[in-house]
């Protein structure tokens, strides 16, 4: 469908702004596109019992076409980083024992809890 | 040639073909953990402009395009959900308590191992939010007083280290089930955990997405307490 790209990303752009306005409104402690994203998953969750095929969207291809090069858009954070390089070379042991050690135990943590409840779940 | 070096049109081009080198490595190692495209292109964009000598504010001009995206990109992320919306169902509970107490794992952690590295009070109080997505982990580094743009270098370097090592740490400790490693990877490595998520599947993509959003809202709750109790 011509057309369906310039759709599905103004879609995307106005849950964004819909999402920025809400956080504004009620100061929940959330970024604007997340709750973006909570706006979006509600719209389509709707059209779905509306019965429509929501796989057919503009919003949806739109979506996928994004996060397909999702890595990408994260290139520039990342490059803003080497600047940073330099700065914290006094401290890097600390800084890196530090995050690496609890990014360690964090993931474990999720994982474990979460593997554990669902079991519990399933059989109770 | 200065002013074709610090231009949009250059530095875009060097991202884009940056990344597209970092998709070919991507594919000519058969997907090896290493080879994130995501990292390659840092390596080889931060390596150009560093040897060119463009500082990274004209950078960040030029690319500005590339960074508005991340938006609507975190927008897009309910896609997957809705899609996998049916595999919630039984999968709240785990949730809810599995999420928030990897927030407090992950500060409770990172402020100990740094005081115990010997790391001063204005640096525990920039690394304490960084597991949370970019955009909230600078708002709270800011409130909790510590410095917001190395707090955003150390977000983006954790959502790195997991998509690099998230999914063989889960293998190796045995998190098997999709939904379980989605809401792992997304809790300590934020959109780029995302990222890497949704490239071994879908439902993976899905639940690191939302567990994002639940660790950004977590950590906005919980940090003030934390701190005021580790500190």
């Amino acid at each position: 469908m011509p057309g369906g790209l310039v759709v599905g990303l103004t879609w995307l752009v106005v849950c964004q702004l819909v999402g920025e306005v809400l956080v504004r409104l009620t100061d929940v402690p959330l970024p604007g596109p997340v709750v973006g994203m909570v706006v979006l998953l509600l719209a389509l969750e709707v059209r779905r019992r509306r019965g429509h095929d929501t796989d057919r969207d503009p919003a949806v291809r739109a979506a996928d076409g994004l996060l397909r090069h999702l890595q990408l858009l994260f290139v520039p954070a990342g490059v803003g980083v080497v600047a940073y390089l330099g700065a914290i070379r006094d401290e890097a042991l600390p800084i890196v024992l530090a995050v690496a050690g609890s990014w360690l135990l964090g993931i474990v943590a999720i994982g474990w809890t979460t593997r554990l409840l669902e079991r519990g779940e399933r059989a109770a | 040639m200065r002013d074709v070096v610090e231009s949009p049109v250059f530095l875009m081009a060097l991202t884009l073909v940056s990344y597209r080198i970092g998709l070919s490595v991507r594919d000519a190692s058969r997907g090896h953990a290493l080879a994130q495209p995501v990292l390659v292109a840092i390596v080889l964009t931060g390596g150009t402009i560093l040897a060119l000598d463009v500082d990274a504010a004209t950078y960040a001009d030029g690319v500005q395009v590339l960074s508005f995206w991340l938006g609507a990109a975190t927008v897009a992320l309910a896609v997957p959900l809705h899609r996998q919306a049916a595999r919630l169902k039984g999968f709240v509970v785990p949730m809810l308590v599995a999420v928030p107490l990897g927030v407090v794992v992950s500060v409770c952690s990172v402020v100990l191992l740094a005081r115990w590295t010997g790391a001063g009070e204005e640096l525990v109080r920039t690394l304490s939010p960084k597991a949370a997505t970019t955009p909230v982990s600078i708002q709270l580094s800011e409130t909790a007083g510590g410095i917001p743009s190395l707090t955003a270098a150390l977000a983006i370097c954790v959502g790195i280290l997991g998509a690099v090592a998230g999914p063989a740490v889960l293998t190796l400790a045995r998190v098997t089930d999709r939904r379980a490693r989605g809401l792992a990877l997304g809790g300590v490595s934020h959109g780029i955990g995302a990222s890497r998520a949704l490239a071994e599947d879908e439902t993976e993509g899905a639940f690191a997405g939302l567990s994002m959003g639940l660790t950004a809202l977590a950590t906005s709750l919980l940090l003030p307490l934390l701190l005021a109790v580790l500190l």
